[in-house]
């Protein structure tokens, strides 16, 4: 009866059978592939490869072979040493050739190291790709079991078999051909953000970039001068701020944030929220009169707690772009009503308290994540005195004192009572390098910008001495090594190589306990000022951005690329590509290579207007779907709709990524994932119980 | 009974705990061979069947391996998989069922030892439960 309404509706499955009958009989009967009486036959071929000693080694692979053979509907059965060798894939060409294949399983290793190469070899005889599948009993049988051969070999048998089952029921498919939106959207305006969106922007990519502060820079803003030439960082700086500022290819959005992220590769919706700046950015001409006028004051964190800002300020003096924010949490007028100077002095009448987020839509067709990095917060370093000792600061204070701009006009003075440090400690690995307590990880920078700093700070103080506690030092960059050694010797820098043990404050002095492991001595220092060259971390609310993006980060919340070596700038979601400090510390120089290596992959994702996806996606047997809807409300892509007509729920194939959450809910079968239907899940586990 | 050999069925997904599977694999850590693995991509996409048939036919243990929560690939699907478990064990339950038959893991890509360790441990603990009661009731 069942054939009789399949046939009636024109749903004749393989073997004429609908698929309700498939998956009855699949779930009520147990059938033995070696006496295999079903329709669905085809002629299917195994390979087996020993992968040297690392299969065969352990699996009787011989055996597993001869076994195979034995299958009734497979007429080629092979092993042979390295099947991913040109030999091996020309032994599945000939076979496909010779015995008319239609289908293939290689028993190697895991799916993700060879599957493409198999696929495209058994293509290029002419066989439809999603037929060839791997069984995986190196990874998961032969390295894992080493000891146990008899069980090893019995265990590849099975998964051999389980593949076969699978591929009996693959269907022929071709990869799904979208159309691909060519702009790209930047996270973060720091030099690498600003490095990939003129890169992009110059390839003539339209660029949306995104800076969540007021102005373009990043913490290179907060920088005096830059190893290991000595240049200042801010004309760089500013010269390519300017470049993104005039460009007409990019779109900039400063103060603003990410709401949300849909889509995927080739086509992200994004809800961008512009945060309300309560100043209108296109009327405001940049006199400043409004910063001058306004009475409040607040400890400026951009100073590092050195210097004050305004209510209505901009974040670094020159700023890119050079409009003024009001601060809502310090502003007057938003605290009691009090205040309106800033009002009153715009001579362009610029000044909005009534203006509020908005938020504006754009569509993308890929990502770059670069949000940069932050200091350990100065909370957890109570061993160090830091935070309690006004005297002991972390780099990027000292870093602020040595800009000309910056609060001390780059004069190096106590920030307890303003004179000039003769004795001077610098301690780096602080929390880096440390797996027990801090993180484990070294941070890359600090070796080279202690250096610079300690010999900017004896030029500046020659009677002067600074002591630099380290661990190892790392120069590795290209010039890095013979600065730290003629700043070395020229400088009579004092190198001690070892950890503090304690920080106190001594009769205005602050004293460091810590031991030489070179000597063995105890060394004691009544410095003047401590200066920790704290660890990197990733910047605040990453892991919340990455879970929008669906992209990964580590423990330590860097994000995560696809592959360490080969994929360094890809991140395991397709279309988010990552630059900077998010990813790992690193210094501007590499930095900015690796901006432009994620500019230009991303150039060549964009070259074409088609992307070419993988067609593992869900369907709906529209004979089935009672038109529930619990895989609409489940998708977590809204790639599944009620088509209200018909009644049943419908899949939007440039949408669906293959996950499967509407397999597992569907209550009746109705949907199911290319190649790796419930069928197939089922029948693959007849094979192993 | 000191002979027994339970028989894991394991769905592992893609993204974190197949790849955690080969992670073990690549560090060469040993573990029995008593699972069998079905390759999925996402915990989310086991639908209760899979575990209820592999239960049926006898399997003596099934494991569901997903990426920690927050970390899933789409977003959700581990919540999925936690929440249809939790309702699974509560039928076996009823049924006279040990819910102890069925394990949900959350494995990363990079716990191999972890997934190594959870096979070990699920298979002892399978062989001090004994086999499957059903499949001696199909037996009879």
């Amino acid at each position: 009866m069942l054939e009789d309404r399949g046939a009636a509706f024109g749903l004749e499955g393989r073997g004429k059978r609908t698929r309700e009958f498939a998956l009855s009989e699949t779930l009520l009967k147990r059938s033995d592939p070696r006496t295999l009486s079903e329709a669905i036959m085809k002629k299917l071929g195994v390979f087996i490869c020993h992968c040297g000693v690392n299969i065969a080694g352990t699996v009787d692979v011989k055996s597993v072979a001869g076994k195979m053979g034995e299958v009734k509907d497979v007429s080629h059965s092979a092993d042979y040493i390295y099947m991913c060798s040109e030999p091996g894939q020309q032994l599945i060409r000939d076979a496909i050739r010779e015995k008319g294949l239609e289908g293939v399983v290689v028993a190697c290793c895991s799916p993700s190291m060879h599957e493409n190469t198999f696929r495209k070899a058994v293509k290029s005889e002419g066989m439809n790709p999603y037929l060839c599948e791997i069984a995986n009993i190196r990874e998961q049988c032969s390295w894992v079991h080493q000891k146990e051969k008899q069980k090893a070999t019995e265990k590849a048998e099975e998964i051999i078999l389980a593949t076969l089952k699978k591929v009996r029921e693959n269907e022929k498919l071709e990869a799904i051909s979208v159309s691909i939106n060519r702009s790209v959207l930047v996270i973060g305006g720091g030099i690498a953000g600003m490095t990939a969106a003129l890169d992009l922007a110059e390839g003539g990519y339209e660029v949306i970039l995104l800076e969540k502060e007021q102005a373009l820079g990043g913490h290179m803003t907060q920088l005096s001068k830059t190893f290991p030439d000595l240049h200042p960082a801010l004309p760089d700086l500013f010269t390519k701020a300017k470049g993104i500022e005039m460009h007409p290819g990019i779109d900039l959005h400063c103060y603003s944030e990410m709401e949300e992220v849909k889509g995927y590769v080739g086509n992200f919706e994004l809800t961008i929220r512009k945060k309300a700046t309560y100043v209108d950015w296109e009327k405001c001409n940049g006199c400043g009169l409004c910063i001058r006028d306004c009475p409040v004051e607040y400890v400026s964190q951009f100073e590092r707690g050195l210097g004050v800002r305004k209510a209505i300020d901009l974040l670094y003096p020159k700023s890119v772009p050079d409009k003024p924010v009001v601060h809502r949490v310090h502003c007057r007028y938003f605290i009691d009503g009090s205040c309106r100077k800033c009002e009153e002095v715009c001579p362009e009448k610029a000044i909005r308290f009534n203006q509020e987020d908005e938020r504006i839509g754009k569509k993308v067709g890929a990502i770059v994540v670069a949000t940069g990095f932050d200091l350990y917060p100065r909370e957890k370093l109570g061993e160090y005195g830091y935070g309690e000792i006004p005297d002991v600061i972390d780099g990027l204070t000292l870093e602020r004192m040595l800009s000309v701009d910056g609060p001390t006009k780059g004069k190096i003075i106590r920030p307890s009572d303003g004179k000039v440090p003769k004795e001077m400690v610098f301690i780096q690995c602080v929390a880096s390098r440390d797996p027990d307590r801090y993180m484990p990880y070294c941070s890359r920078i600090c070796c080279m910008y202690t250096a610079k700093q300690a010999k900017i700070y004896k030029e500046q103080v020659p009677d002067g001495q600074p002591y630099i506690f380290y661990m190892d030092i790392r120069s590795d960059g290209k010039g890095y090594e013979e600065f730290l050694q003629k700043t070395i010797e020229e400088k009579g820098l004092l190198y001690l190589r070892g950890r503090v043990s304690r920080i106190f404050q001594d009769n205005g002095t602050v004293r460091v306990l810590g031991v030489d492991t070179l000597t063995g001595n105890m060394v004691e220092v009544a410095a003047d000022m401590v200066v920790l060259a704290t660890a990197v971390v990733p910047s605040d609310g990453v892991k919340d951005l990455a879970a929008k993006l669906r992209a990964t980060v580590d423990r330590h919340g860097f994000l995560t690329e696809a592959h360490i070596k080969l994929y360094p700038v890809e991140s395991s979601t397709k279309g988010i590509y990552l630059a900077g400090c998010g990813q790992s510390p690193k210094d501007i120089s590499d930095t900015v290579s690796q901006a432009s290596a994620t500019a230009s992959k991303i150039q060549a994702l964009l070259s074409t207007d088609q992307l070419l996806q993988d067609p593992l996606i869900a369907f709906v047997d529209e004979h089935i779907c009672s038109g529930c809807g619990i895989c609409v409300e489940i998708c977590p892509y809204e790639a599944r709709e009620m088509d209200s007509r018909r009644g049943i729920s419908v899949v939007h194939s440039a949408l669906c990524q293959g996950c499967g959450a509407c397999i597992g809910a569907c209550p009746n079968f109705a949907c199911e994932l290319r190649n790796s239907s419930s069928i197939q899940t089922l029948r693959m586990m007849d094979t192993f119980v | 009974m000191a002979d027994f050999e339970p028989r894991i069925v394991a769905f592992l997904c893609h993204w974190c705990t197949y790849t955690g599977a080969d992670l073990a694999g690549t560090t060469r850590q040993q573990y029995p061979p008593n699972i069998r693995v079905i390759h999925l991509m996402c915990s989310g996409a086991v639908d209760s069947i899979y575990v209820l048939k592999a239960l049926i036919d006898g399997a003596d243990g099934v494991l569901l391996g997903g990426c920690h929560p927050g970390d899933c690939h789409y977003q959700t699907g581990n919540y999925k998989a936690r929440r249809r478990v939790a309702i699974l064990k509560g039928i076996l339950n009823q049924m006279g069922f040990t819910e102890d038959r069925i394990w949900l893991k959350w494995i990363s890509a990079s716990e191999g030892k972890l997934f190594a360790d959870t096979v070990t441990k699920m298979t002892n603990d399978l062989k001090k439960m004994g086999p499957n009661p059903m499949k001696q009731l199909w037996n009879a």
